[in-house]
């Protein structure tokens, strides 16, 4: 593939001609839409540490896969949805709030990467360290990873459409939502497992440690702009989309890991939408 | 099969474990982390604010990594950033308070970073093996303590021990009521700023025993432990405290009598195990809830 020239159509042509490079743009591309659609409730429930370790705990489970010689894909979601299981029906768990429940998260996280660590130890014939299971690497992506994630992503997005309206309720009311029938309870336990598959597919391409990248800093973004949920969840898409393909073109043509770019880019990102608020505070939503 | 291994390893093994001087130097360092830790997480937990402490870990080995592309003492790096950003995260937050969001995109940003010094360490310093100093900076290396590296550990530790022990009564009124202890005159907000320089101290402490990414089991399992354990607070503080060096001590020694074991995995296997039995106990007590 010849380097980056200043003709931009024609960089990107290029870069496409390469199956590598244009899977990881498929991938990418699934993964930021799922990321910000569910990263929009996460952050609207305050449930951002539940989705840290649940991204984290996808190492050991990646390490495991590695180790013992499975698909990394399938080691990511096992242990993602064990881990959202734990979080939710550990008692006083899957609630936000109270100081019991950090701890448990906490424990959980650290205990999850010290197991992956252990794994890496066991494993010792490693590609280069764990430092791209927990950094990501976008070259690598398969085409059946990719028909993979495109398939959790759909599953993803339908429960989430059907459940969507009364998940927005229970959030932002719990209490009054309860009192009208609503089985907050349940989904709970729901929006957690659907966070636990989101959080295995970002994984894929970012790596463990820098899921939230995507997660957390799209939606983010996206409540600066607007609070109503459909246009929120849209602009938080957008962002989300723009931040992954600009990153992974700006990594194959540096030398930097992707993982960098997707962070500084969609914090970036973040800061100057939070500045411009600042500046002009929000006037008619 | 493991339980065998560990038990013949341990009956052999034990009674010479302290000839060998990277041990003591590993149960010196270990012992001062984890009062350390074990202090500054109960109040972590009772504040709600593990995942602070999640965030500033994460910081700690940029720090680091920023320290070494650098050039300068990886110790400096680590407490320069830790501090700064646990400072700068609360002036973001509300009342000394960082809350989720900014949390959440600072430390996204700030790991991206550390991946940034990480490639840039390792594509420019030849040398040291690929990617493992990454690697010993996210989970630590306690069989490398040095006799100097121990004693400064011991000592800075020892330091956050008596500063926490000493603003403990205040913090312990601020963290359980903040409207009241504000209006009597406790200095909510400097205490709050106090309290982030302490875990962003410790996080930097524990980075050279556990670990960047595992820190935030010594602080928090122990702390939860101790939080079932009982409700009076200076005693699930001690409680907390004795857990924390408990797990270290015996994970070193298992660690020692089985070698294929990473030390912090077994000082944080420890410390989980520790959690998850109190839930086993059957008192179903509540938590002080912050």
């Amino acid at each position: 593939m010849p380097g980056f020239s200043w003709n931009i159509v024609d960089d990107i042509r290029d870069m496409w001609s390469v199956p590598l490079i244009l899977n990881a743009f498929r991938a990418g591309t699934v993964v930021a839409v799922i990321a910000a659609v569910v990263g929009w409730f996460m952050v609207v429930r305050r449930q951002s540490f539940a989705g840290h370790t649940l991204a984290l705990v996808g190492f050991p489970g990646a390490a495991a896969a590695v180790w013992l010689g499975f698909g990394i894909t399938g080691g990511y979601f096992a242990t993602c949805l064990a881990a959202a299981l734990v979080i939710a029906l550990v008692p006083g768990g899957g609630r936000r709030g109270g100081g019991a429940e950090s701890a448990t998260i906490g424990t959980v996280q650290a205990f999850a990467l010290a197991t992956g660590m252990l794994f890496v130890a066991l494993y010792r014939g490693f590609l280069g360290g764990p430092t791209s299971l927990l950094f990501g690497s976008f070259l690598g992506v398969s085409r059946r990873q990719v028909v993979a994630l495109a398939v959790v992503g759909v599953v993803v997005l339908a429960v989430l459409a059907v459940v969507g309206r009364p998940l927005l309720f229970a959030s932002v009311d719990p209490d009054v939502a309860r009192a009208h029938g609503v089985p907050v309870r349940l989904l709970d336990v729901v929006f957690l497992v659907l966070l636990g598959a989101t959080a295995a597919e970002v994984s894929q391409i970012t790596g463990a440690l820098l899921v939230f990248a995507l997660l957390v800093l799209p939606p983010a973004t996206a409540q600066l702009v607007s609070s109503r949920p459909g246009r929120g969840m849209a602009v938080a898409v957008l962002v989300g989309l723009a931040t992954i393909w600009v990153a992974l073109f700006v990594a194959v043509y540096s030398p930097y890991p992707i993982g960098f770019w997707v962070t500084t880019l969609s914090f970036g990102g973040y800061l100057l939408v939070a500045l411009y608020r600042r500046v002009r505070p929000v006037s008619a939503r | 099969m493991t339980a065998f291994a560990v038990a013949a390893g341990a009956g052999a093994g034990i009674g010479d474990m302290f000839a060998h001087p990277f041990m003591r130097y590993a149960f010196v360092g270990g012992t001062a982390v984890a009062l350390a830790a074990g202090l500054v997480g109960y109040f972590l937990v009772l504040r709600s604010q593990v995942f602070t402490a999640d965030a500033l870990s994460h910081v700690a080995f940029t720090g680091a990594l920023a320290a070494l592309a650098a050039g300068v003492d990886v110790r400096l790096g680590l407490f320069v950033v830790t501090v700064a950003v646990a400072l700068g995260m609360g002036v973001l937050g509300r009342r000394g308070r960082p809350d989720d969001v900014v949390i959440g995109g600072v430390f996204a940003w700030i790991l991206g970073l550390g991946v940034f010094f990480l490639s840039l360490y390792t594509t420019h310093r030849s040398g040291d093996a690929n990617g493992q100093a990454g690697v010993s900076v996210l989970f630590g290396s306690i069989f490398g303590l040095s006799a100097p590296d121990a004693l400064v550990t011991a000592l800075v530790a020892g330091a956050i021990c008596v500063v926490t022990l000493l603003i403990a009564r205040p913090l312990l009124f601020a963290s359980l009521d903040e409207a009241v202890a504000a209006a009597r005159g406790v200095p909510v907000r400097l205490l709050g700023y106090g309290f982030l320089v302490l875990v962003g101290a410790t996080a930097a402490e524990s980075t050279q025993v556990v670990g960047a990414l595992l820190i935030l089991g010594l602080l928090a399992a122990p702390a939860g432990a101790a939080g079932r354990l009982t409700t009076r607070p200076f005693t699930a503080l001690g409680l907390s405290a004795a857990i924390a060096v408990g797990s270290v001590w015996i994970g070193l020694t298992l660690s020692y009598a089985v070698p294929d074991i990473p030390p912090s995995f077994a000082i944080l296997a420890v410390a989980t195990a520790t959690y998850a039995a109190t839930f086993l106990t059957g008192r179903r007590r509540r938590p002080a809830e912050a």
